[in-house]
Parts: C-alpha cells; sequence; structure tokens
C-alpha cells in the first residue's frame, strides 16, 4: 500500500512502487481530470503539482510520491489557480478541452514563480504542454490576464 | 448550468414524457423530400417517428438534444442556440444533452465536414420558433387574452398590458396539446441576443476545472482494462500468440483476439485485460505473437513515393473539363508544369482511442469519444445483431476529433472484448498505438500544367492529382475520377477558359481516413502554389493576378478583397521580408491566409497571419475565431513537422517526440476576420481555415526567399 495525499486527501493505493503517478490518480483514486496523452512526458495532458512543482504523472513513479502534497486540477483552489481558470472562462480558451487541465496546471505554476510573465517566460514554461486544437494564442492571452488579475 | 446527462435511461424518459404529456416535446420530421417539418411528439404518443431535439418538463426544466458531438468545434454551444434563440432562453438554464444514435433523433447523427451549423441553421431554429409560439398560444389561451399581446422572454410568456407572466414550465403541458404551427416566424436577425454574438460555451466550465467527462474518464462498476497488441507491419495477419508469460503478470485476467474492422481494412490483435491498465500494459509487453506479414515488411515510403512519381505519367480520370484544354496548351505562347508532393499525416488527438463497452445478455452498452453516434447504431446493430433498442451509446466530450473518430475501428475491438470475457472493457490505445496504426491521411501528389497569353492572361490549366483513396468501402471503382481525392480542384472560382482535371489512382494497403479538412488540405497546396508560379511567370502581383481572374461577383472575390484590405497588401514590406495569399474553396466552406515572412539565419519566421472565412452567416464569431486559429496551427504542423514515414513495413513515428506537433513557442498570432453578409449558402467554420494556411505560407517564402517549395513537409529553419 502506498500513501498519497492528493488536494489535501489521504489515499492508500494498492500499486505496483513503479506504476506511473497517473494511473493511481485516473483509475484507483478516480479523478479524472488529469489527462493520458503520450505516456512519455511529451504533451503536458496529465501535469499535476508535486510539492508545488509541475511534474508530469504519467513518467513519475506513484512511490516517488509517498508523503508528498499533489495537487490536480480538481483541487486547484488557491488565489492563482483560481485566477488562472477564471481567466480561462472569460478568454473562452479550451476548444476539446483535453489539453486543458495540463495546461492550467503548467500555467498556474508559472505564475507562482512568475507573476508577470513575458512571451518567453510563457513559450519556456507552457512548450511542454501540446494542444492539437491549436489553443495557444488564447492561452498566452489568458495568462497575461490571470497576471492582471493576480495584480489587482 | 448545462451538464452531461449520461446516466438517466433517455428513452425511456422520454417515452414517459410522451404518454403523460407532462410535457412538451418538439421535433423534426424528416420527410423523404429532405424536408424538415416540426412536429409535436407528446401529441404523437408511442409512436416516435420523429427526431425530437426540444423537452420541455413541468418543473420548467428544459432539454435540448445536441446530434452533433462536441469535438472541440463548439457544437455544444451553436447547435442547441439554433433552438435557444427562437425558444428565448438561455443556454445557461438549459442542459444540454447528446444523442446515442437512436433513430428518433435522424440520421445525420455525427460531427463532421463542417456540416453542423450549415445545415441545421434554419430548420433547428424553427423548432424553437415552433415550441415558442405553441407556448404563446397556451398562456393567451389560458388568460384568454389575444396572441398580439403576448411574447415570450427568458423561459416566460409575458401578456404586454398587464405584465403578468407563466414559465414554460407551468405552460408545457397545455403547449403540448396546441397545434404545432405551419410555418413559425423565425425572428428577425436583428432580435438576436445569442446567434451573431460571442457567446461563451457551456462546456468552457467543465474544461477547465476537470469536470468535463471525455470517453477515457468513463469508469463503471466491474469494469476491466484492455491493451491491444496489433502487428507493427500494418496489413498483417495473426498467426499465433504465447500468452503465458503475460497471464502470470499480477492483475491480468484475460488474454483474447480481437478484430480492427475499418472498411475493407482488417486486422487481428491481441488483447491483455486486466484488472489495472497498468497491469495491461505490463502483460502486453509479455505476450509472444507470431505474425504473417503478407509481404508487407517490404514497404516503404520512399518506393511508394517512386511508384506516384511513375503513376503520373498515366493519363487518369477525367474529373471536370472544360474549353479545350489540350489544344490550348498545345499552342499557348507560355507554358509551365510543376510537380508537387504531400505526406501522409496522423490525426493526433491527445484523448488516444478508448472505448467502454459492456454487453450483457442481448444487450450492449457503448460509452465513448466518437464523431458518429448514428454510424456506431447503423453499423453495431448489423454487425452483432442486435436490436436498435438494445444498443445504448454514450456520448461523451470528445478529446479531439479532426477526422479520427469518424472511424470506431476502436469501438469494435472493445465490444468483441467485452462479448467474450463477459465483463465491462475499457480499452485505451496508447499513444504509440494512435501514431502507428493509423488510419493516416494520404498523401497527394499532384502535375500541374498552365498556360498564358501573351499578355499574361491565364488561359489553360491542369491539376492531375495521383493518390490512394482513403474510401475504404469494398466496391470501390479506381477507374472513376474520385470526387474526394480531387475535391475542391474544379470549384475554384478563377476564371480560366480552358481546363481539364485529372485522377490516377494507386493503390495502398494502410487504413487511411479524412483528416480535418480532407483532401483540401493537400491539394490547396498544390493548386494555390501553382497559381501563385502562374503569376509569376506572368510578372504579376500574385493578388492582383488572381483577382484578375475573378471578374464575376463571388464569395472568393470578395474574400481576396478583404484580406487584400486587411493585410495591406500593396504596403512595402522590409526587406527580407514577403507576403504571400492564397485561398480555397471546397465543400465545406472558403477560407484564405496572408502569411508575411521574413528571412532569419538559413530559415523562415513567421510574422504576421491574416486570415479570412467566409461565412454567409455565423453563429459564434468567438468559435469561428478559435476555429481559424485552430486551424491555421494544425495546417503549420502538417507543413513543416515530419509526418508519417513508413520503413519495412512499420510506422517510422511512435509519439510526440518523433512525430511532433507545433508548440507554443512556434505559434505564430492569426487575426480572423469573418465574412458574414448573408448570401445563399451558409458556409461550415471547422476545416475551411485549414486548407489555404501551407500554400499562403509557401508563396510568402517565394516572396521572400524566390525559392519555390513543392514538397511538404519541409523544413522551415533551413529554407536557404
Ligand atoms: S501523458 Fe504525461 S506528458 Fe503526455
Ligand atoms: S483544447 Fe483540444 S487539445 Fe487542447
Amino acid at each position: 500500500m502506498i500513501k498519497l495525499t492528493i488536494n489535501n486527501q489521504p489515499y492508500e493505493v494498492d500499486a505496483s512502487p513503479e506504476m506511473p503517478l497517473l494511473w493511481a490518480i485516473r483509475d484507483m483514486v478516480g479523478l479524472t481530470g488529469t489527462k493520458f496523452g503520450c505516456g512519455m512526458a511529451q504533451c503536458g495532458a496529465c501535469t499535476v503539482h508535486v510539492d508545488g512543482n509541475p511534474v508530469r504523472s504519467c513518467s513519475f513513479p506513484v512511490s516517488a510520491a509517498a508523503g508528498k502534497k499533489i495537487t490536480t486540477i480538481e483541487g486547484l483552489s488557491e488565489r492563482i489557480g483560481e485566477a488562472v481558470k477564471k481567466a480561462w472562462i472569460e478568454l473562452q480558451v479550451p476548444q476539446c478541452g483535453y489539453c486543458q487541465s495540463g495546461q492550467i496546471m503548467s500555467a498556474t505554476a508559472l505564475l507562482k514563480n512568475k507573476p508577470k510573465p513575458t512571451d518567453a517566460d510563457i513559450d519556456a514554461a507552457m512548450q511542454g504542454n501540446l494542444c492539437r486544437c491549436g489553443t495557444y494564442q488564447r492561452i498566452r492571452s489568458a495568462i497575461h490576464r490571470a497576471s492582471e488579475m493576480i495584480q489587482s | 448550468m448545462a451538464n452531461q446527462l449520461t446516466n438517466i435511461d433517455r428513452r425511456n424518459f422520454l417515452r414517459l414524457t410522451g404518454i403523460t404529456g407532462a410535457g412538451l416535446v418538439l421535433g423534426l420530421s424528416a420527410h423523404a423530400d429532405g424536408v424538415a417539418t416540426v412536429e409535436n411528439l407528446a401529441a404523437a404518443g408511442e409512436s416516435f417517428e420523429l427526431t425530437p431535439y426540444v423537452l420541455i418538463e413541468k418543473s420548467g426544466q428544459i432539454t435540448i438534444f445536441n446530434t452533433k458531438p462536441e469535438i472541440g468545434q463548439g457544437t455544444f454551444q451553436s447547435i442547441p442556440a439554433l433552438i435557444a434563440e427562437e425558444l428565448e432562453v438561455s443556454l445557461d438554464k438549459v442542459t444540454i444533452q447528446h444523442t446515442g444514435g437512436e433513430k428518433k433523433f435522424g440520421g445525420a447523427q455525427f460531427s463532421g465536414g463542417s456540416a453542423s451549423v450549415r445545415t441545421s441553421y434554419t430548420s433547428l431554429r424553427k423548432v424553437g420558433a415552433s415550441a415558442r409560439e405553441m407556448l404563446i398560444t397556451a398562456a393567451a389561451t389560458h388568460w384568454n387574452v389575444p396572441v398580439s399581446e403576448c411574447y415570450a422572454s427568458d423561459a416566460k410568456v409575458f401578456h404586454r398590458p398587464s405584465g403578468k407572466s407563466l414559465g414554460y414550465g407551468e405552460l408545457a403541458e397545455a403547449a403540448a396539446r396546441v397545434e404545432v404551427p405551419k410555418e413559425p416566424r423565425l425572428k428577425d436577425p436583428k432580435d438576436f441576443t445569442i446567434l451573431g454574438k460571442p457567446s461563451p460555451r457551456p462546456d468552457v466550465p467543465l474544461k477547465v476545472n476537470g469536470t468535463a467527462q471525455f470517453g477515457i474518464d468513463v469508469a463503471v462498476p466491474d469494469m476491466v482494462y484492455a491493451s491491444i497488441e496489433r502487428c507493427p507491419v500494418l496489413g498483417s495477419k495473426l498467426v499465433s500468440y504465447d500468452d503465458s508469460a503475460a497471464k502470470k503478470v499480477k492483475g491480468v485476467v484475460a488474454v483474447e483476439k480481437c478484430e480492427r474492422i475499418h472498411g475493407v481494412y482488417r486486422s487481428e490483435g491481441v488483447a491483455v485485460i486486466a484488472e489495472t491498465y497498468w497491469a495491461a500494459l505490463q502483460g502486453r509487453k509479455a505476450l509472444k505473437v507470431t505474425w504473417d506479414y503478407q509481404g508487407n515488411d517490404k514497404f516503404n515510403t520512399k518506393t511508394y513515393e517512386q511508384s506516384l512519381r511513375d503513376a503520373s505519367k498515366q493519363e487518369g480520370a477525367v474529373e471536370h473539363s472544360q474549353g479545350d484544354f489540350d489544344k490550348t496548351f498545345a499552342e499557348a505562347p507560355v507554358k509551365l508544369e510543376a510537380f508537387y508532393e504531400t505526406p501522409i499525416v496522423s490525426h493526433s488527438p491527445i484523448e488516444p482511442m478508448n472505448c467502454v463497452a459492456s454487453w450483457k445478455d442481448d444487450s450492449l452498452e457503448i460509452w465513448t469519444s466518437t464523431q458518429v453516434p448514428g454510424r456506431i447504431m447503423d453499423d453495431f446493430t448489423k454487425t452483432y445483431g442486435i436490436a436498435p433498442e438494445k444498443l445504448k451509446i454514450h456520448v461523451m466530450f470528445n478529446g479531439g476529433g479532426f477526422g479520427r473518430r469518424l472511424y470506431p475501428d476502436y469501438v469494435h475491438e472493445a465490444v468483441q472484448l467485452t462479448r467474450k470475457i463477459g465483463r465491462p472493457v475499457k480499452s485505451i490505445w496508447t499513444r504509440e498505438d494512435d501514431t502507428r496504426m493509423g488510419p493516416f491521411r494520404p498523401m497527394t501528389f499532384s502535375a500541374m500544367k498552365g498556360a498564358l497569353s501573351a499578355d499574361g492572361k491565364a488561359i489553360a490549366f491542369q491539376h492531375k492529382v495521383i493518390s490512394p483513396t482513403l474510401d475504404m468501402r469494398k466496391d470501390y471503382d479506381k477507374t472513376k475520377a474520385d470526387g474526394t481525392m480531387t475535391e475542391g480542384i474544379s470549384e475554384q472560382k478563377y476564371e480560366i477558359a480552358n481546363m481539364k482535371n485529372l485522377y490516377v489512382h494507386h493503390y495502398l494497403h494502410l487504413p487511411l481516413a479524412a483528416w480535418r479538412a480532407v483532401t483540401s488540405t493537400t491539394l490547396a497546396f498544390s493548386h494555390e502554389c501553382f497559381i501563385d508560379e502562374m503569376a509569376v511567370k506572368a510578372k504579376k502581383d500574385p493578388m492582383a493576378f488572381r483577382l484578375g481572374m475573378l471578374t464575376k461577383e463571388s464569395d472568393t472575390k470578395n474574400l481576396l478583397n478583404k484580406l487584400k484590405e486587411v493585410s495591406h497588401w500593396d504596403k512595402p514590406l522590409p526587406a527580407g521580408w514577403g507576403r504571400g495569399v492564397a485561398q480555397y474553396e471546397f465543400f465545406a466552406g472558403l477560407g484564405g491566409f496572408v502569411v508575411e515572412v521574413s528571412k532569419k539565419g538559413t530559415g523562415i519566421k513567421i510574422e504576421k497571419v491574416y486570415a479570412a472565412i467566409d461565412l454567409g452567416t455565423v453563429v459564434n464569431p468567438d468559435t469561428v475565431e478559435a476555429q481559424v486559429q485552430g486551424a491555421a496551427v494544425m495546417a503549420l504542423t502538417a507543413a513543416v513537422k515530419s509526418g508519417i514515414t513508413f520503413e519495412n513495413g512499420q510506422t517510422v513515428q511512435s509519439n510526440y517526440h518523433n512525430n511532433q506537433l507545433i508548440r507554443i513557442n512556434e505559434m505564430p498570432k492569426v487575426e480572423v476576420h469573418i465574412l458574414a453578409n448573408g448570401g445563399p449558402r451558409i458556409k461550415g467554420v471547422g476545416e475551411p481555415g485549414l486548407p489555404p494556411f501551407a500554400p499562403a505560407l509557401c508563396n510568402a517564402i517565394y516572396a521572400a526567399t524566390g525559392k519555390r517549395i513543392r514538397r511538404l513537409p519541409f523544413d522551415i529553419n533551413k529554407i536557404v
């Protein structure tokens, strides 16, 4: 049994230690907002925060997450996360929406480190998150908008 | 708040409503002549030979049924909006439910061909308008006042002189007994509160907080997971397999064969079924499978491409002919020829193919991300011998469609597996499965010929397409010109007197498929780049050359004039820059781009992108802008990233590291202009923004560098 803390809730999962955290979150805990896209840290759809840092949960063994604070899209609630979600709705960012949990987790982590990111900062922080629908232009605008919201 | 209803038994729900007359159920009856009329389902009792779209319950709850699966294109808003506008309700007060292929909802339960809004615009407004008029009549009767003194607003009917009102829920039962108006009065577009305005999509909040349910998110009790090993050499046969090691993996419960069905392309795979997906993946690694490659292990794209070039020497079937091309071309003072090539590409939606299926006794239940619930209902009842009322399809949000989810091959596999093991099965393709197995957009090669008069006017034009077909039907006739593979080449509005367009079919054994904007995605490239070559040969400005061939009024002419204006076409660019233009009209609609590029080292930087899309009528401009921007990104990926290639019968690419997509840092800004000046034809949104992007880009590169790109993909960082 591996003990996990996800969105401040304790869980115990019966998983082999090398199983990626993604499948523990989705299939065992039942939080499906975190998505599977590639399984090799190429698309960012599975991004969660582990102790506040963005992590590709498809390539992160569940055993390494034990005892750490894991946040998924469902648990994203503090000020910056709320601002990001608000900006995402205001600018109607999602198309199919499948990549967007990961985009929002990455954007929130970026804004925590850099409340006023430049376009270059956005390029650097967000290029690990693919969007096949091509919502990039709105993602960029929404990050700037969320940044404004957290300044005021 | 709109939400997804997936767990209620919709059929019983409707029947209950219909029988008790508890509410107003309105639908469209599609007649043989294709004309749809609005009919009252509640009055129709149990027969239900109609397609119900709107349901009003006594409680005031309004449900709008959406036959167009949401794949990111915004039909979760645009389709219900057509009804809600006329019904005078705001979408946030409505429950929107995807239909699951039920006969009552008619034969057009699919998302594809950018068809959703353009084919439903008037008929669905009539549904809403009829409901509104029936509710108003019910209220007027109740108050004993003239109908003319009543109006509907915000899900209520008001009596203007007295100000009294009744909610739709209170009126639903009486309204259901009102005769359905033959010709309901549609609102004057100037009174629209939803249509034509940028409107928020009801699915967006769900996609921002993680609660939107995609196919891959479905879980049902007692469900097991499947991962399927298919032969890496496409077109092989399964000989045998040894599952002894696989079965020893903890959590593995069964190993079974299943068949992937994609038209004439059939292939057997071996599924490892386990209590967790991870265990299924480990079990799959432990499988030992023997395949018969059927000679397909010798296939590679390089050789195949050469065979396409060779096939281009064939005359081909005539797709379209006007004037006398052969004679004019032979005698013309100025002529030119060019050969264009494009690659195979993958759809690669970020949500991999998946399906949950549950076979119990003689009933089948399917939960999946699909573009085609109607087709699944038709095909699966036949293939598996299930009565239509025993098949229930839950259409989930699609994590991308792009044409991939027009094909339910992945649904077939899951259905066979649940039937074999007697438990609900969730089958998930890995990204590697998705990348390697297709179905793929085929390549097209194009042999172009053009002739000019001495004063530089286009007098003859030929586009010959050489390609495999994406038509996977058994009875495909390869001697005929294939309209899908020559899409749009004879639809351009350029006035060229002598034209002969041709098609040469060349067989390819791979599973092939439509891809967003289908064959226009490759043919627009050859077509519009070659028009540019003709302009250069004629020593004319490419925009002026095009407009010179558009003397008659047309949407194309308006579109190009719009692009000319918004891009400041005639304003000189900085040194080292170039601009290019392209447009393409095809069944889905009409779009165009002006792209500006600059030289950057050995490569090219895209500086500015101006897009125009002609719709005639627009439902949600905000969604249109997003669709065109997204289409440009997808087109750029197809133009400059690897595409799909084969060696030894196997797909070379496997995941996003070697089948790359454009990322945020590579995405230029796209400024979108929507033309919505009415006009007889409403055009599509999802696809027309794609085809003209690559030719506009390549024409801009020519203008900046003098280098003519005739083969996709190309390396944008190594042009000169
Ligand atoms: S699923 Fe983890 S990065 Fe793609
Ligand atoms: S919104 Fe569809 S993949 Fe990003």
